[in-house]
């Protein structure tokens, strides 16, 4: 009787007979093997790159002439790094990319904070304090926000060097804040607008003013979107290289420009191994930016989810 | 009555749009003021305007009989709560209700003073620590009150506080309002689109509809006699009964006529002349009328379709003189669909309006 009765729950479970609770998955359908299957391929796909470009920076040159461009160093020397930083040649010095990774620096930081900082007040100003003439300003800048850059190349050429910072690191900060503004404001502004009026409304009845508002109640509720924004100008600003090209001269070149000019350099034999750990050490700001913002970026998300 | 807060000729256009014309209101001090009306007719407007947050493109308002029609929001001795509560989302409770007095530059003890007494007031002392996504609607809705609370204001504007609220925490926390005005004095106007709130809690009610004031009066002369239709329509849950026709007389006395069925007005208290051929409309509050009363000279056969039963009432849907009608019974006398029975009417509370004015005759 109960050996029936066991026999039978038994087979009750095993074939499903009776549906309950969650209902139970195939590990290897055929959807699971095609998403994944999918994923695997465009994860590869992405990674192989990156995978030969490590590899190789960490060969000597003997090592890379054997011309197998996928095995792992027999050897592993950091030699093509510290040339890379500090001795490669571009046409003109020697002393690699450390110059003109602090130039990046140097721009990079005025460029986002600046930029950043009047971004965010213009969109605050055009979702909050609906001043006259608010809309045309507003087309005017979206407008802005789709003209090619290069249709404005050489006229800022003419403003900078009329302004007497043609060619320096203030000029190109200047282009950077000014480049970035329209699609910064885009993004504060539309953030702005969807934060509840009357949240504002009641800071105004408590008192506070223009800044007193901004600082204390719009910032502290808007970190999700300032990461958005310094996502997007460091990686911008720090990969740019039609501006650095254009309104730097050699000795205040970014990091970008010097990396072409070490890579694109025609004396003697072509270092691959240095060329490739030059490529990675200028591809790294933007990486670290990426993997600590990203952390940042799900936390502000999940705080502003909340509804207040 | 000291006028406390006075609207005159507010007129507030959004471009094209008159939102609010040439609006007139005077509220006494100590009043609670309910500005009633259905989605759209500007009470926030109205509101927003009397709290700096608007500017009017034409008009004035005086506070305290000064005229603050120029005034920044926080120099007008207000306090506002706001539907969406709009607590600042990242500052505890005790942070939300001091900001303004912080914002002022005002003392720590006296802070600390006026927050411990809000708090007490609303009974939100343990939660003072927490952060507003941290607590629940009700709970959100008394902070943004204690907000307004702290700022020790002569005025109080609501601007539909509790309507975010499921039905029972309304009514409760319609009660501590209440209680809350009873014990501060405060004036207080109050937007709402729920009539329930407005009968229960008003001084006195403003019916409002296209931006225009369409009644002002207590809540009883509001329900009891209203000026016009819109209001005698707007007024009242499930709403009066309407019937067209015609003034005439019978019997040699005033009468009204409908599709061929006659209603005696003996008792109506008419503000003009009654005169027969003026087309009109008749309106019985579906509470007034008798089922199956003494036989007295004004009743009419009917047979039941539709019983609503709502536990303390019911609701019977009859057809009569052509149309379909509402009738309230105490919620243990029980008609089924298909019964006959016998309407009898109260002319002393019923309404007449003039069907081209609309206004009550
Ligand atoms: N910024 C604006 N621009 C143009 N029209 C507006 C603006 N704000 C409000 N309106 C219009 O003004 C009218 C009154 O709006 P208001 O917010 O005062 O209505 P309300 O009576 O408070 O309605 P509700 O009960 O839905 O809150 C509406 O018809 C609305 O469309
Ligand atoms: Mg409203």
């Amino acid at each position: 009787m109960t050996a029936i009765s066991s026999t039978n729950t038994n087979l009750g479970t095993s074939t499903g007979a009776e549906p309950r609770g969650a209902k139970p998955k195939k590990a290897f359908s055929r959807r699971n093997i095609i998403i994944y299957g999918t994923l695997v391929v465009a994860a590869v796909y992405y990674i192989l790159p990156l995978y030969v470009m490590i590899v190789t920076s960490l060969k000597g040159m003997p090592e890379i002439r054997l011309g197998n461009i996928f095995a792992p160093p027999v050897q592993i020397t950091f030699e093509p790094w510290v040339k890379a930083w500090s001795q490669a040649c571009t046409g003109l010095n020697c002393d690699g990319l450390s110059r003109g990774f602090w130039n990046s620096v140097i721009i990079t930081v005025p460029s986002v904070i600046i930029s950043i900082a009047v971004a965010s007040l213009n969109g605050y100003m055009l979702a909050n304090w609906r001043f006259k003439g608010a809309d045309l300003f507003f087309t005017i800048l979206i407008v802005g926000a789709f003209i090619p850059y290069q249709v404005m190349l050489y006229p800022m050429v003419i403003i900078l060097r009329d302004l007497g910072v043609y060619g320096t690191l203030q000029g190109l900060i200047i282009v950077h804040t000014v480049f970035g503004m329209p699609i910064l404001t885009l993004l504060f502004r539309n953030y702005f607008t969807a934060l509840p009026e009357e949240l504002f409304k009641a800071a105004r009845v408590d008192g506070a003013g223009f800044w007193n508002i901004y600082f204390r109640i719009m910032l502290p509720i808007s970190l999700p979107i300032f990461v958005v924004a310094m996502i997007i100008q460091i990686t911008g600003i720090w990969n740019d290289f039609l501006f650095g090209v254009v309104f730097t001269k050699p000795d205040t070149y970014p990091m970008t420009v010097q990396l072409n000019n070490i890579v694109n350099s025609v004396q003697g034999v072509k270092e691959y191994n240095v060329n490739m750990a030059a490529t990675l050490i200028t591809g790294l700001v933007p990486l670290i930016v990426y993997f600590v913002s990203g952390k940042l970026f799900v936390r502000g998300i999940a705080a502003g989810a909340v509804k207040g | 009555m000291n006028t406390s807060v006075s609207v005159k000729d507010l007129t507030l256009k959004f471009g094209a749009i008159t939102v609010l014309d040439k609006l007139n209101l005077d509220i006494g001090d100590g009043e609670f003021l309910v500005l009633l009306g259905s989605s759209g007719c500007g009470k926030s407007t109205l509101l927003n305007c009397i709290a700096g947050l608007l500017e009017p493109t034409d008009g004035q308002i005086f506070i305290k009989n000064k005229n603050v029609t120029w005034e920044e929001p926080k120099d007008r001795g207000i306090g506002m709560v706001f539907q969406s509560y709009a607590l600042y989302p990242q500052m505890t409770v005790e942070k939300n209700l001091s900001f303004g007095l912080r914002i002022a530059g005002m003392a720590k003890d006296e802070i600390d003073r006026r927050v411990a007494r809000a708090a007490e007031i609303l009974q939100i002392g343990p939660l003072l620590q927490r952060k507003p996504a941290a607590l629940s609607g009700g709970q959100r809705q008394r902070v943004a009150i204690g907000r307004a609370l702290v700022r020790d204001v002569d005025v109080f504007l609501f601007d539909e506080p509790l309507s975010n609220l499921d039905a029972k925490l309304r009514s409760e926390l319609r009660v501590e309002i209440k209680r809350l005005h009873q014990n501060l004095k405060n004036t207080m106007i109050y937007v709402t689109h729920d009539q329930i709130e407005a009968l229960t809690l008003a001084d006195r009610i403003a019916i409002m509809r296209g931006g225009v004031i369409q009644q002002l009066d207590d809540p009883m002369t509001i329900y009891n006699e209203p000026k016009n239709l819109y209001v005698a329509g707007f007024i009242g849950s499930p709403a009066m009964n309407f019937f067209k026709g015609e003034i005439t007389t019978a019997e040699g006395r005033p009468a009204f006529v409908t599709n061929g069925v006659t209603f005696m007005l003996d008792g109506y208290k008419a503000k003009g002349l009654l005169q027969p051929g003026t087309k009109a409309v008749l309106g019985l509050r579906p509470e007034h009328i008798t089922v199956d009363g003494p036989e007295a000279g004004n009743t009419h056969q009917a047979v039941v379709e539709i019983e609503e039963p709502m536990g303390a009432d019911n609701l019977i849907w009859l057809k009569h003189a052509g149309q379909s009608m509402s009738v309230r019974i105490g919620g243990s006398r029980r008609y089924r669909p298909g019964t006959q029975l016998r309407l009898s009417y109260d002319m002393g509370v019923a309404s007449l309006f003039d069907a081209e004015s609309e206004l009550r005759i």
